[in-house]
């Protein structure tokens, strides 16, 4: 294997692995090969076409334009966290904030201490990874928020007849949920070196850097990721547990 | 002027009637019990007098003023609910009970917890108690001293008693026959009648979501 790029052919093999997860779908009966099949295919698609607009976007260098690409990132990001959490009301907007707030305060950090600069080169795929993995916690955020919300009715109930405020009676849940956010961040810092070499460092290695210089990469990455995961995660926590209450402070059925 | 007033009220879940235009008061130091076979929209009712669900229909008056012109948390501190499955949290016994307390930001009255306990039959040792390994009588004795600790203008009680052994049971319907002794106004969902008969002053029966009888007995 050529350090920095990839055959076309060997792409083509190695696409083959995909037939394993869809053998093990059918066997298992998961049912769902559908869904392999589309986020094979989207993934190709999606991946093709950023690939080309990386290009162009490096190549114009533009602050404004880039500005716009990390907005369009957060927004999709915010959509797709969104579905994670169906009754809660302007869901989209609540994600569309905590992303933007997370990603903005880690970048803003980044930036000043000239750790990286705001070039589309360093920023884009900065922002990618730190976007892309708030997405992920408040999707999970808010599954653990309904469930939780669902199984412990009697709990927040009982608070709310002592006189409790929704925020007071909500407290527990809320904590619940952003630690659900952030664990899978936390756990992935804790194994990194044991149990995976993740993706930046592998990249950069494969690329020719050299490990050291990998590493010092892979640390900030790895702060940077912790500090957008809880950002995002407490804010869109504390904006959405409201929705689960009505203008009486009622516990809303759903 | 009646303490509460309940008008006109009706409550529907999707397309099914749980209360259908009901009507009903209670004076300053009533003491109601309300029956009725199990789905009669007793348990509803309670819980649109603690502000818990609001009325599809008609409106409920606390000393003369809409709930809706109270701020619901104000409201919930005057007239506390107790209900059927005791719910506690935290690692003690001390936790459940300094809660309503420390909601307020008032410091507890070790008294009144004194008192309370006493009156219970349970020794205050258990304030340092794990509330996980308590017994369901001993967790519901908890949740009414949490529920009364800060003595409301009105307690509404959901069946209280009905997973509680005889002897619970009593000291239960002691505890609860000495504060209405002592002013405080009961509303009290329960399946019994003898401990109907033997406590309230009025017997409001619910069937199918309407009032069948309220009988003035005392």
């Amino acid at each position: 294997m050529n350090a920095a790029s990839v055959s076309t052919a060997s792409l083509f093999m190695a696409s083959s692995l995909v037939l394993v997860t869809l053998f093990i779908s059918y066997w298992q009966r998961l049912h769902l090969e559908k869904g392999i099949l589309t986020g094979a295919v989207r993934a190709v698609v999606q991946l093709s076409v950023i690939g080309y607009i990386l290009v162009s976007v490096f190549n114009l260098n533009s602050p404004a334009f880039t500005t716009f690409l990390l907005f369009f990132m957060i927004f999709n990001a915010a959509y797709n966290a969104a579905k994670r959490g169906r009754c809660i009301r302007h869901g989209i907007f609540i994600s569309f904030l905590s992303i933007g707030g997370g990603t903005a305060a880690t970048l803003s950090v980044l930036i000043v201490s000239g750790t990286i600069e705001y070039t589309p080169y360093q920023i884009i795929p900065v922002s990618g990874m730190i976007i892309g993995n708030a997405m992920v916690a408040l999707g999970l955020c808010y599954r653990q928020m309904t469930s939780n919300f669902q199984r412990r009715r009697d709990e927040v109930e009982t608070k709310l007849a002592l006189g409790a405020d929704i925020g007071l009676s909500s407290r527990e849940i809320i904590r619940d949920s952003i630690k659900t956010g952030m664990v899978p961040t936390i756990d992935s810092a804790k194994t990194l070196g044991i149990v995976s070499l993740p993706g930046m460092m592998t990249g950069l290695i494969l690329a020719g850097v050299s490990p050291i210089e990998a590493v010092k990469y892979q640390i900030i990455v790895t702060f940077m990721l912790l500090s957008a995961t809880s950002l995002s995660s407490v804010s869109a926590c504390y904006l959405s547990y409201k929705s689960f209450f009505n203008a009486r402070k009622q516990l809303v059925r759903y | 002027m009646p303490l509460l007033d309940i008008r006109n009220v009706s409550f529907i879940d999707g397309s099914k009637t749980i209360l259908d235009h009901v009507s009903v008061s209670a004076e300053s130091h009533d003491f109601i019990s309300i029956t009725g076979p199990s789905g009669s929209g007793k348990s509803t009712l309670l819980k649109i007098c603690s502000h818990m669900i609001s009325p599809t229909e008609g409106d409920v008056f606390f000393k003369d003023r809409n709930f809706t012109d109270y701020n619901p948390v104000e409201l919930r501190r005057k007239i506390s609910h107790c209900f059927q499955t005791p719910c506690l949290w935290g690692r003690t016994v001390r936790e459940n009970i300094y809660f309503p307390y420390w909601l307020r930001g008032i410091k507890p009255d070790q008294e009144r917890i004194r008192n309370l306990f006493s009156l219970f039959r349970l020794p205050l040792a258990y304030m340092d108690q794990s509330a996980e390994k308590l017994s369901g009588g001993e967790k519901q004795r908890i949740a009414l001293i949490r529920s009364i600790v800060i003595e409301p203008e009105i307690l509404l009680l959901d069946e209280v008693t009905s997973a509680l052994d005889a002897e619970n049971t009593q000291i239960t319907e002691q505890v609860i026959q000495h504060l209405h002794e002592e002013g405080l106004t009961v509303l009290w969902v329960t399946h019994s009648t003898v401990q109907s008969r033997k406590y309230a002053n009025k017997i409001l029966t619910v069937v199918s979501g309407q009032i069948h009888s309220l009988e003035v007995i005392k």
